[in-house]
């Protein structure tokens, strides 16, 4: 019963990451591709965090919090790329 | 036990709809400020009731779930912000149902007392 419950939540964030994928290739401006990209490094963390339970490895939760590291690092030079600050 | 696991499951299924939802309002949003605004609140709340939901399947995770928590709910909205105020900054333009722009009118407002 959990793990069907999980299966139908992994399927719904993989569902999730692929409309986001979508905004990332069609995206008008490039500020929309970094807002889809950002959106997509958030719920792989949950992804993450769902394989972590599947494996039973609670290292992979690890690799959760430093990929949200990258992420957020990675969007905030972006912006200030655009912004014409760096 | 049972009903423990059963209760975490149903969070982190609530949460995969909240990121479900969002996903779709970055497709359906008529400009960038607005899909900014459902991309970030409504991922961020899913991520947060999946994680949590993790951490109250297996207690003994609970720890280093809430630090990711924590950790999502500091960057995330300073993200958003940031990217909001570059785009806004390069002159990205607003949906034809806007009623108003602070940020415009506070910037010619500075502009004008810098001239002055």
């Amino acid at each position: 019963m959990v793990e069907i419950i999980l299966y139908i939540a992994g399927g719904l964030i993989l569902l999730g990451m692929l409309t986001a994928l979508w905004r990332f290739v069609k995206g008008p401006s490039s500020a929309d591709r970094i807002m889809a990209f950002d959106a997509m490094t958030v719920t792989s963390i949950a992804l993450i965090a769902l394989i972590a339970f599947f494996n039973n490895r609670i290292i992979y939760l690890d690799v959760a919090l430093v990929y949200g590291l990258l992420s957020f690092t990675g969007v905030i030079v972006i912006a200030r790329f655009l912004e014409k600050g760096l | 036990m049972e009903i423990r696991m059963l209760i975490g499951s149903i969070v982190t299924l609530i949460g995969a709809i909240f990121i479900f939802l969002g996903a779709l309002g970055i497709v359906r949003m008529p400009d960038l400020y607005n899909r900014l605004q459902t991309g970030t609140k409504a991922s961020t709340l899913g991520t947060i009731l999946s994680i949590a939901g993790i951490g109250i399947i297996n207690p003994e995770w609970a720890g280093k779930a809430f630090i990711i928590i924590s950790f999502v709910m500091m960057t995330n909205p300073v993200s958003s912000h940031t990217l909001a105020r570059g785009a806004h900054h390069i002159g990205i333009p607003l949906s034809d149902k806007t009623v108003i722009d602070k940020l415009q009118e506070a910037e010619t407002e500075e502009n004008k007392e810098d001239q002055i």
